[in-house]
């Protein structure tokens, strides 16, 4: 049942909170509850301090686990951000989780191709790195060379990435749904399931790909959310037709979608 | 016996073990937050709002977040009358703990039916009507900004009704004492006060509402002091009770609102923020009433010196 799933409230400390790439930053808070139940996919809510401003927690997708440590990544783009990223280590901040539904994957001996744009290759990373012989395939785009987050800098090692940037600084020059196409084509295989995070235009993308070669994929998507638990009802995205129903919510629905359940031209 | 201090409130003909209840469309259907606390411990839980038919809701964007508060366009989205009865409510009834239906119609007869629609339903303890949210253009702010129609909605759920009748009531209004007056006299038994007051935010880069709903309610800690004068000017001008509700993030916030005259409060954003955040109330009310040799809430309730 959706109400009876573990979550847990806490108070955790802050035990790495340093910078990945720029404007970039990895987190790490203790929290040996929400550490043994999270799942690849899953999320946390985090309040940005103790004041009334901001008042809301953030989602972020939890991108490792590690002994008694919870891991994100976030890039610096708002008011939350910026106060998450002079939090000291030792502090400490509530934090909610784990959250929502992590990446379905039943046919596990055929390894994934992971597909991520920016701070999106977070829930993947937590996914590659639970995958005993890794992914077929892992592209992850970023606007330039200084923005590149790499695994060994989120604590994962050996772990390969290909990438792509806007401006051609690092990796491909272009867009990272051209690597996953090129790979696609070149593919004589079972290519086995797609997995993708990122912003919007790139998970269409993803999405018209993949839905276009016949191939499962499945999205974990973004929304403004106030609580994460299903109360507030603030994160509807619009459900594709034959779905019974007219929109998810991306925290307890979601936040891992299969394409087809989605309608991505409302998004 | 009763514990010491002593929580236990009246309102009106409902009493509670403690004056702590969650706000309607804040805290789901209770069980959303099950496995985070004890919800026997609750003085009560107002459903999210209930109507005759399952509503889908706004599109979204439905929320974004301004300084401390937040704005709100989710439309009314529930589950609809006979799926709550069917598949919420017999959970909710295993509760030690009061269940209150939070109800809306977009006409006075659609209101009258799902009032109909709850007598007998075993476990409810009351309803609350909301004549004021201000997000559904076909209904809702039309209702309660209007003193004979906010009267005619309350008369039709009294008639219709088995149960205590409360009536939330919309700031949104030039004074909100003649709406409470209008619906005492339809015969409601006690007010709820207030529900979000209508804001709206601005993409500044896109020019464009943030809301797909261009307007939302605005709620937490930003309308305390509008909801604590607001509940002041109707306890002085009403005799039925008032349960006071508006931006409580803590026991600080709902003595306000008790020594006000709120005879219980309603926490609402701050389930959001602190999933546990009313029974954190209870225990800073209980402490609050031993640091000052209170030995029952009713001793505070209602105590404000004015001038």
């Amino acid at each position: 049942m959706k109400g009876l799933r573990t979550v847990i409230e806490q108070d955790a400390e802050i035990a790495v909170n340093q910078r990945a790439a720029a404007g970039t930053y990895l987190m790490g808070l203790r929290s040996p509850e929400i550490a043994a139940e999270a799942r690849p996919g899953q999320f946390v809510m985090i309040r940005m301090g103790q004041g009334m401003d901001p008042l809301l927690r953030r989602p972020f997708s939890i991108c490792g686990v590690r002994d008694d440590l919870i891991f994100v990544v976030y890039r610096v783009v708002g008011r939350g951000t910026q106060i998450l990223s002079g939090a000291r280590e030792g502090d400490a901040l509530a934090v909610l989780g784990p959250l929502g539904n992590g990446f379905r994957w039943f046919d596990k001996a055929c390894p994934p191709v992971l597909v991520a744009g920016g701070m999106g290759v977070a829930p993947l990373l937590f996914l590659a790195d639970s995958v005993a012989a890794g992914p077929s395939a892992f592209f992850v785009g970023f606007g330039s060379a200084d923005q590149v987050v790499r695994p060994d800098a989120l604590g994962v090692q050996g772990m390969g990435i290909s990438i792509a940037t806007d401006d051609g600084s690092a990796g491909h020059h272009g867009l990272v749904t051209e690597l996953l196409e090129n790979h696609l084509t070149g593919l004589t295989g079972n290519p086995g399931i797609v997995f993708a995070c990122g912003p919007v235009p790139m998970l269409k993308a993803v999405a018209a790909i993949t839905r276009k070669r016949g191939i499962p994929c499945q999205v974990s998507l973004e929304a403004a959310m106030a609580c994460g638990l299903g109360a507030c009802q603030g994160c509807a995205v619009r459900a594709s037709s034959g779905q019974g129903r007219t929109y998810w919510h991306v925290c307890q629905d979601g936040p891992v979608f299969d394409v087809m359940g989605v309608d991505w031209g409302a998004l | 016996m009763a514990e010491h201090p002593d929580l236990r409130v009246s309102i009106g003909p409902l009493n509670r073990k403690n004056p702590v209840l969650t706000a309607s469309g804040t805290f789901g259907y209770g069980r959303e937050f099950s496995s985070l606390m004890d919800l026997n411990r609750l003085g009560g839980i107002v459903v999210k709002g209930v109507s005759l038919h399952p509503r889908e809701g706004n599109s979204p964007p439905r929320i974004v977040e301004t300084p401390c508060g937040m704005l709100n366009a989710i439309g009314l989205a529930n589950v609809g009358l006979e799926a709550f009865l069917n598949e919420k409510l017999p959970w909710l009834r295993k509760l030690d703990t009061a269940v209150i239906v939070n109800i809306y119609g977009h006409s006075v007869e659609e209101y009258g039916a799902v009032a109909a629609g709850l007598r007998g339903a075993e476990g409810v303890s009351a309803i609350e009507v909301n004549i004021s949210c201000p997000n559904v253009k076909e209904g809702g702010m039309a209702f309660g900004t209007d003193p004979k129609l906010s009267a005619r909605v309350t008369g039709c759920v009294v008639k219709e009704s088995d149960k205590p009748v409360i009536v939330k009531l919309s700031p949104n209004v030039t004074d909100i004492r003649k709406i409470a007056a209008a619906v005492e006299g339809a015969g409601a038994d006690a007010l709820t006060l207030i529900n979000t007051l209508t804001g709206m935010a601005i993409d500044i880069e896109n020019r464009i509402p943030v809301l797909a709903n261009v307007s939302g309610g605005l709620s937490g800690p930003a309308i305390r002091p509008i909801a604590v004068y607001m509940v002041r000017q109707v306890v002085k001008s009403v005799r039925i009770p008032v349960i006071g509700v508006g931006g409580i993030m803590g026991y600080r916030d709902a003595l306000e609102f008790l020594i006000a005259g709120a005879r219980a409060i309603q926490v609402g954003t701050a389930n959001f923020v602190h999933p546990q955040t009313a029974l954190h109330i209870i225990d800073g009310l209980r402490g609050f009433c031993l640091d000052h040799g209170v030995s029952s809430i009713e001793e505070i309730i209602g105590t404000l010196r004015e001038g």
